[in-house]
């Protein structure tokens, strides 16, 4: 891949038979493969809610309280409750894929991908104990 | 041909930010999201949950999360439009948006944090 491709006269006629938008459709392993890429969209908004929620806080007791208002309107639960699917889709997704990208050797031996996948679930456990003691813990 | 030399870069906080969004993200959208609004559990203190934030290892962590999930998103959906719905011609537009609306994020997740 250098540059740009040149066209000229005479030149052959590629051949690129023209896929359709909906190619995913087909078949489950690519409806998964989508649903997995369009999880990056919750990921991106879920972003804009937590700052939503980090600015209600920088402005006191009273803006706290109407973004909480704010949170149980339906329109946005009804968001959340799509994020929150799409979300645990990508965390589950995310961790379990990850001992297929990272070959880790250990002593000239393969670490078993099932071990790396275990290791992250128990990084997720322990991340989400640690968010839910800091925002309940100690009542 | 910067676009080449940066690709190896945008590939790693597309990865880091996968890895911070699946770890921090399941609890925090399922407690913000779904059991404060509904009532399932209390919603954390007013003073309570701004001491949480400002935090200086909350602040760091936020904003790191905030920020390579952005760039997540912006990497992920680039190719979703282009490999998905075949959007091929519209490149640089795409482009523009995913990963100016990720720094757009991330300046202003630094700015939100540090301000607090």
């Amino acid at each position: 891949m250098t540059g740009r491709s040149t066209y000229h006269d005479y030149h052959p006629r590629w051949l690129r038979p023209r896929m359709s938008t909906y190619w995913w459709l087909g078949r489950r392993p690519y409806v998964v493969f989508i649903l997995r890429e369009i999880s990056s969209v919750f990921v991106a908004w879920f972003v804009l809610y937590l700052l939503m929620l980090v600015r209600a806080v920088s402005r006191g007791a009273g803006a706290y309280g109407d973004f909480l208002d704010w949170s149980a309107r339906p329109a946005v639960l009804l968001l959340n409750l799509v994020s929150a699917f799409f979300i645990v889709f990508h965390g589950i997704t995310w961790l379990s894929l990850a001992p297929k990208a990272m070959v880790v050797q250990l002593r000239g031996k393969r670490v078993p991908p099932a071990l790396i996948a275990g290791a992250n679930y128990a990084a997720l456990v322990v991340a989400s104990v640690l968010v839910a003691w800091l925002l309940l813990g100690g009542r | 041909m910067a676009k080449r030399q940066i690709e190896p870069l945008l590939w790693l906080l597309f990865s880091a930010g996968g890895v911070l969004s699946a770890l921090l993200m399941p609890s925090l959208v399922l407690l913000f999201g779904l059991a404060f609004p509904l009532h399932w559990l209390h919603e954390p203190a007013y003073a309570r949950l701004l001491g949480v934030l400002r935090h200086p290892l909350t602040r760091l962590a936020l904003v790191a999360l905030c920020t390579l999930s952005l760039f997540h998103w912006a990497h992920r959906f680039r190719y979703t439009l282009y490999d998905g719905l075949q959007i091929k011609h519209l490149n640089e537009i795409v482009n523009t948006l995913c990963y100016g609306g990720a720094i757009a994020g991330s300046l202003a997740a630094a700015y939100l944090l540090v301000r607090l």
